[in-house]
Formats: C-alpha cells, structure tokens, sequence
C-alpha cells in the first residue's frame, strides 16, 4: 500500500509492465527507495506534530503538579515545570483549611464509590442476564426502554428525587447517591454487559442446563465468572465517574460532614476566595490520583469497552 | 454494536436481525420450540431491581416532575395547580433565553470541533505504528479527568489574568486578558475545554477505522486513487456510522454540562450570564430559589430539546450515514 500510494505518477505502474525487465526493475527500486525515504520523512514529521500536542494537552497537568509544590506567589511567576524546591507545606495547609480534615471527605467519596460498585455490578449484570438468555413477554420493548434511559437527562427527574429522598429523610445520607445504583439505574452498564453475555457461546449454558443447572447457577457459576472483562470494565468506569460526579453529591450533601471530595474542593473557591491557590491545587491534585490510578491499571478495559460501547 | 445502532434497530419499523446475529434481539434466544414455561418468573427475579429502579427512580419521578410543572412548588409548601403559567412564564424570562443561547453556542461550537479533532487524530494514529498505545493513552486521559472539580479550578487558573494562557503569550509580547472574567471569552474557554476530552471519541474513531477492510485501500490504490479520494471515498462513507453515533452522544452529552461553568463561573454562570449553561440555570432555580415547579417546567423543556435535536439527527442521518449491512 505505501509503495503504490506514494509513487507521484500513476505513469510508473505502466513502466513496470515493460518487457525491457533490467530497466523496470531499476526504476521500480529506485522508486521505492524514494518513497520509503519519503515515508520515512513523513512518519518523523508525524510524531514530531503528535508529541507536541501531547505536551500541549499534558502541559496544564503537569503544571497543576508541580505547582502544587511551589509556594503561593511562585506558582503565578513562572511558566516552567521543573520546580527550584519541592515544598509539600500546600498539601498540609490544603489537608486542614476546611472545616474537616480533608481525608474525611475523600472517605464520603470512598463510601459512595464502593456502594455504587457492589449496586452497579451485581444489579446491572442481573439485568444483563435477563436480556440477554431469559425468554419473556415483552423483551423487546423492555429492552428498549432500557436503551432509551441511557439517554434520559438526569435533570428531568432530580426535582421529584430530591422530594422523594427528602420525604424519607435521606438528604445529607450516602444512600440517594447508592440506592439508585443498587437498582440498576446505570443502564449503560446493562446495555455492556448485555453486549457481553452474547458474545459468550450459548453452548455453555445449554450443557449446563443439561446437567440440571438452573438460571440462577448458570447466571452465578458460568456468566459472571466468564464476564471478567465486562465486570471489570463496569468497576473502572463506575469509580471514575462516581469519584468525578458532582451533580448529584452537590444537590444531595449539603451539610460539610458528608461532603465528598469534589464537593468540598469546590469550597475552596467560597472559602478562601482565590488566594490559596497552592493548597486547593494540591488537594485537586489528590482527588485526580483515584482516577489516574484507575486509569493506569483498568486502562485495557478502558479502552475496549469505549471502543465497543462508546462510554465516554 | 452501539447504543445508537441498536436503539435504531429497535426503534426502526425493520425487525431486528436474524436469529442469531451477535448482537441483534432475536425474539426467542432459546430457539422456537424450545421456550421454557418458567423463564417469564425468572425474568421477573433478575429484573426486579431494575424493574424497581426505573418505577421508583425513573418513571415515577418522571411523571412527578411532569406533574409539578404545572404547579407553584416550592419545596416547603404543597404544591397548587396553576396550569401553564410555569411555560409561558419562560417565555419572557430574559435569563433562560440568555441561556439558551449560551447552551446551544456551546454545543453547536464544542461537539464539532472536539469531533473534528477526534477524527483527524484517529486518522493520524495508524494500525501497528510506533508508539500507538502511548499515543492513545495520552489523548484519552483528559477525557477521564475533564468533567471533575479539580480540572475546572485548573482551568479557572489557566486561563485567569496570571495563568498559564497569559504568561505563555507574554513570551510573544501579547498583552492576555482575563479570559475567564470577561464576558466576551468565558464561554471560550468551557469550549476548550470540552475540545480538549477529544480521546473518547477518537478512541471510538480508531475502533471504527480499524473496521474497514485494508483491502478497500489496496484496491483503491491499485487504481491510482489518492490519500485524498480515498479518505473522501471509502474511510468517510465507512465511517459514517461512527461519526453518527458520536455525534448523537456528544450533542446529549454536551447540552447537559453543568460542572464546568458551576465552578469556573462560582456557581452564578457569570461574568454577565455568559457562562449560564441551561441545567445550571436550572439548578439555580429548583434548588437556590426553590423554585422547583419552575425547575420541573425547565427539565422538561430540555428533555424536549435533548429528543428534538436527537430526533433531527436521526432523520438527517438517513441522508449522511451508509450503512453498509
């Protein structure tokens, strides 16, 4: 494909068909030394031009670091990334100037994760099984209204939520942020692991059902321990996106105690206005390591399971 | 393969695929003759959950909501019935329109060019090239990280009247300003931003690419198309299914935006409302003033806005979008 491709003169390909063999045959090395040169070239130029925007997208992260390390008035004086001392006092100012420690509301935001994980992975999948191998009136349509909830505005029903939730005196509780997981409200996750369980051959389940085995067995004993990937996958993006909400934990926490770590950062700016910069990048810094973890280590699923369902 | 494909095949008035197709709903997974009598129970024990979730969590409160936007409710009364009042109130209310405008020139601006960036990256990123896993996870990562608190306060610095933007032009001579506190750049930079989490879709790009048969190339090439005819000719028309579905999903996505302007902005959507996307006038409303029927009313206008414009791409797609099956 290179070789033919980057030939300038469509005219080349004929002088290949010539009867005189020496002459085409030198031609045509030429010619593809030419072209790899060429393609060579262009290859450098490319990963010249993809390394700088990686620097230019990675440059502001890489600053919020380091300067999360300076002192207060360098951050604003310099541009550069290699800090002149390292000074962890930010992360100690940054640890207690709210009203609570902050390891208290990374704890709410830990609480919160882990509930949504153990809700979205048992729940989901269950769902998933269902529609997946269960035969039952109304599948189709059952399905659809599933798929159609992925895309439903969470901002139509929040006011209802909030009344509900406050009737039952849940407000400033973990449980609005995980009974609804709980329920499988995350259809997104369905819908993966539906996509999932297809994939996985029928015969199974049929030897299984042979042997006696009924839908729970199978569901427990075959499905759940083939779909590793597809639970995993649901994990990470579960953390993430929970440890990230904001949305929902702003409307449903209002009291500082139960605050999560998105929530109580952004008091930063109420609190202290915008002159302890040091600190509020030091502890916006702690609350992006979750997630950049996750994403080192999930980064496999991260990308499969983007790629076959486009989570975002 | 995709939410999109399959709410088109269940939507559409076409069956869905054959028996057996991976990822088709076939009416009768089992086979016919094979139905078991006590599958319907079973159904009935593993959806519960879900069944519960979307009466109490979803429907339940949808028809609530819809309800209350008929009414007066604010939180510590009961609510009182006034009819259309909430709707035609939002037709002269300046700040809902003034946000209107700024959610649409947010999505119409921010999903192209992030899709366009998209794209052009997944194109740049060839199969078996040096450096591809390294490539992906670099570009991908802000994605990941974009929508949280802590990157919104970054962007607050970056592009404040000290930040990052101006200390970078100030090399060049150029006087910056602060981007963030005027009203003519703030919104700007909330698009820059949304650009900036290009690697979820580029990521879904290069699956998309990988799709399409090297052999279509080969034979291209054999006939002397050009890099350009064949982007225009067999990646571009291959793709379209791809552009579709990210498409459809960003624009969903993008018009619900919310914790980028709620903090860069402090939480009013300034300076002068520029910043004040629809859901954070929204949250304004129901939950600063509860003025929660009013709210009710607002969700249920961008629901209709969120389906329309779904809707406008699905119809449009029939003219766009190859579908090659």
């Amino acid at each position: 494909m290179t070789d033919l491709d980057l030939r300038p003169d469509p005219a080349a390909g004929v002088h290949a068909s010539r009867p005189d063999s020496r002459g085409s045959a030198a031609r045509y090395s030429s010619g593809r030394k030419r072209s790899m040169w060429r393609s060579n070239v262009r290859s450098t130029f490319k990963h010249i031009g993809l390394v700088a925007l990686a620097v230019v997208m990675l440059y502001p992260l890489i600053w919020l670091l380091v300067s999360s390390f300076k002192p207060n008035d360098l951050i604003f004086r310099d541009l550069s990334l290699i800090p002149t001392e390292i000074d962890a006092s930010n992360y100690t100012e940054g640890w207690s100037a709210l009203t609570y420690p902050f390891g208290r509301y990374l704890l709410n935001s830990a609480v919160i994760v882990l509930g949504s994980l153990l809700g979205n992975l048992i729940s989901c999948s269950m769902a998933a099984y269902a529609f997946a191998r269960l035969e039952f009136r109304g599948r189709r349509l059952w399905f659809a209204i599933m798929l159609m909830s992925i895309m439903l505005p969470i901002h139509v029903i929040i006011v209802p939520q909030y009344v509900l939730f406050s009737r039952l005196d849940w407000i400033n509780t973990f449980l609005p942020l995980i009974v609804p997981k709980l329920l499988a409200t995350d259809a997104f996750f369905i819908f993966l692991m539906v996509q999932f369980f297809r994939g996985i051959p029928r015969e199974l389940d049929e030897a299984a059902r042979l042997d006696g085995c009924g839908h729970i067995r199978i569901y427990l004993r075959i499905m759940l321990p083939l779909s590793t990937p597809a639970l995993a996958t649901t994990a990470i993006f579960t953390f993430i996106w929970t440890w990230n909400d904001f949305f929902s934990q702003l409307i449903f926490l209002t009291k500082p105690a139960m605050y999560t770590a998105p929530v109580a950062l952004r008091t930063f700016l109420d609190s202290s206005g915008q002159s302890s910069w040091g600190p509020m990048f030091a502890m916006s810094i702690v609350t992006l390591i979750p997630v950049f973890l996750a994403f080192l280590f999930g980064q496999k699923y991260l990308v499969k399971g983007i790629a076959t369902t486009g989570i975002k | 393969m995709s939410v999109v494909s399959e709410l088109r095949r269940t939507a559409g008035s076409r069956r869905s695929g054959p028996p057996g197709t991976p990822d088709g709903v076939t009416d009768s997974p089992a086979g016919d003759g094979r139905r078991r009598k006590g599958d319907g129970r079973m159904a009935a024990v593993f959806l519960a959950p879900w069944f519960l979730g979307l009466g109490l969590i979803t429907v339940g409160p949808m028809l609530a909501s819809a309800y209350l936007s008929f009414t007066d409710f604010g939180l510590l009364s009961a609510p009182n019935w006034i009819g259309w009042d909430n709707y035609t109130r939002m037709l002269d209310d300046p700040r809902l329109h003034k946000s209107l405008v700024v959610t649409f020139t947010y999505v119409l601006t921010a999903v192209p060019l992030q899709l366009i960036l998209a794209l052009g990256l997944a194109m740049l990123l060839d199969r078996g090239m040096r450096g591809l896993a390294f490539y992906r996870s670099v570009f991908y990562l802000p994605s990941l990280l974009g929508g949280s608190v802590a990157i919104a306060i970054l962007w607050l610095q970056v592009f404040g009247v000290n930040g990052l933007v101006n200390k970078f032009l100030a090399l060049f001579g150029i006087e910056g300003q602060g981007w963030v506190s005027s009203p003519d750049t703030a919104l700007s930079t909330l698009v820059i931003l949304h650009v900036w989490t290009f690697g979820a879709p580029m990521i879904i790009f290069l699956a998309g690419l990988r799709q399409i048969p090297e052999m279509y190339y080969e034979a291209a090439s054999i006939d002397g198309a050009g890099k350009a005819r064949q982007f225009f000719h067999i990646t571009v028309p291959l793709l379209t299914p791809i552009i579709f579905f990210n498409l459809v999903l960003q624009v969903i996505g993008a018009f619900q935006s919310f914790t980028q302007a709620f903090v860069v902005s402090g939480g009013s959507g300034g300076p002068a409302d520029s910043t004040l996307f629809y859901t954070l006038y929204l949250y304004q409303k129901g939950f600063t003033h509860l003025d929660m029927g009013y709210a009710s009313a607002m969700a249920w206008l961008l629901l209709l806005i969120v389906a329309a414009m779904t809707a406008i791409n699905f119809l449009a797609s029939k003219y766009w979008v190859f579908y090659s099956d």
